[in-house]
């Protein structure tokens, strides 16, 4: 077997591809029904997607968030949702290698992720804390090695589709409301009582319903470090940079679209300049800033894995935050344009160029933890955190 | 030094409990102390002892505990006497 990093490199792209093909074929479908994507996340598990993030030595494949975010992207090209659903399975994965890997309960979960394709959900938000997901209202309670949660999740992706979930919680009863941990509870650990239903603008197919969440588990179950270093070190730069990944691949097909319209035209009419091919080549140089922006923040993010203190540092969070911030506002105008190109086949459902399901899939980036939200938090920073006057750092 | 960064951290820290009561080891984070009311903790700390955090510092180890701040701010005074 030839484990070169090229030719790993080409077999995880063959593998994404497999799964994009799925998710395109049943992405209308997934749409219109606002329903789980079930083929395309049957296939990742077909084609072993679901352990890839996890060591070599628990049965995974050690690949980093980079290789990860290029699957994002290639699958958000076909269905954002199974995209969406593929990036929040592996942001709860990376919370696991990085804060698991010393405790004996959690390898055996990792060996198993690998070895039985388990899919895993997140339960972070709760009714009341109004949306700042570093606080909890519920408490979990341990008592003779059992640990006991009851959590009124407002969302739970893929909730119902699951096979474990990764949920959040004050430490102890008279714990402050910022002091959580992270359990992992197996599905036949808890129930979910159904409490809202996700009918939503796009990212359809993400089925994030709202749950009342009630689960029994072994104590040791919860993750040995508190949740406020998870969400520091591994989670939020792993969700903006997978988010981010998969957000232009959404507008990377819209352009794909687009140019496919306008050199349509081209071969019909040789010899003229088709409509809409400078916009193309404007948003040729949109896609470029996103693309770059994104892979310098995989690049920061590698980097400061090896480092704690930058891990944790407020330069680092700003520079998350920059990252979050621009492709999802980027995203948007590019993928608008696209659509002013591809006129009213690109307004209309079920033609080779609509565009309508990747405007309404685009339009939750900048609302998956509120822009305002980050803004403010980034801004907060700059109080005293200066901005970097280098160019190369 | 010990008396004043408790003082700025009873007035700008928002903790849900008496500072009298948080060891100078305790994880000030876990007591409650939120990313915004950290960086008013900081702003109140440059302006008392006449300093500037650098970038490097600007991280949760710097500022988890009492003890973690005042070791912080000792090496930015003992820094400048150097320089």
């Amino acid at each position: 077997m030839d484990l070169s990093a090229k030719s790993r490199d080409t077999h995880l792209k063959a593998r994404a591809i497999r799964v994009a093909t799925v998710a395109a074929a049943h992405a209308e479908d997934v749409d219109k029904a606002g329903r789980f994507p079930r083929e395309a996340i049957e296939e990742m598990k077909a084609v072993k997607l679901m352990g890839i993030m996890i060591p070599e030595e628990l049965g995974g494949e050690g690949l980093s968030t980079s290789e990860i975010a290029e699957v994002c992207t290639i699958i958000g090209q076909a269905c954002a949702s199974s995209a969406m659903i593929f990036a929040m399975h592996q942001i709860k994965v990376s919370s696991l290698v990085s804060h698991g890997h010393e405790a004996p309960w959690h390898r055996e979960f990792m060996r198993r992720v690998a070895s039985e394709q388990l899919l895993l959900g997140s339960a972070t938000t709760e009714a009341g804390i109004g949306g700042n997901m570093r606080n909890s209202i519920c408490a979990i309670e341990v008592k003779d090695g059992r640990c006991y949660l009851e959590k009124d999740a407002t969302v739970i992706s893929y909730g119902i589709d699951c096979d474990a979930i990764l949920i959040t919680s004050r430490s102890h009863k008279d714990a402050a409301s910022s002091d959580q941990v992270m359990t992992v509870f197996l599905k036949d650990q808890y129930t979910l009582e159904h409490t809202q239903t996700w009918d939503t603008l796009g990212m359809r197919g993400t089925c994030s319903d709202g749950f009342i969440f009630k689960g029994e588990a072994p104590a040791e179950q919860i993750l040995p470090q508190p949740f406020a270093e998870i969400a520091a070190q591994s989670m939020l730069a792993s969700a903006h940079l997978l988010w981010s990944s998969l957000w232009y691949g959404i507008a990377v097909d819209a352009f794909a679209r687009a140019q496919n319209f306008v050199r349509a035209a081209a071969r019909k009419a040789p010899g003229t300049q088709p409509p809409g091919l400078v916009q193309l080549a404007e948003m040729s140089s949109q896609l470029q800033v996103i693309r770059a922006n994104i892979v310098n923040g995989l690049q920061s993010f590698e980097a400061a894995r090896k480092d704690e203190d930058r891990l944790s540092s407020m330069g680092f969070a700003v520079a998350m935050n920059n990252v979050k911030i621009a492709s999802s506002e980027m995203i948007l105008p590019v993928i608008n344009q696209a659509m002013r190109i591809c006129g009213i086949l690109g307004y209309k459902n079920g033609t080779p160029y609509s565009l309508g399901r990747h405007l309404r899939d685009a339009h939750s980036a900048q609302l998956m933890i509120s822009n305002d939200r980050i803004l403010a938090n980034t801004s907060n920073m700059l109080l005293v955190h200066k901005q970097e006057t280098g160019l190369l750092g | 030094m010990n008396e004043t960064i408790r003082t700025l951290l009873a007035k700008l820290g928002g903790l849900p409990v008496s500072v009298e009561t948080v060891a100078d080891d305790a994880d000030l984070y876990a007591a409650g102390l939120s990313s915004f009311a950290s960086v008013q903790l900081m702003l109140g700390l440059e302006e008392a002892f006449d300093i500037e955090f650098p970038d490097h510092l600007l991280n949760r180890k710097s500022f988890a505990s009492i003890g973690a701040i005042e070791a912080t701010v000792k090496s930015i005074i003992e820094d400048r006497k150097v320089a």
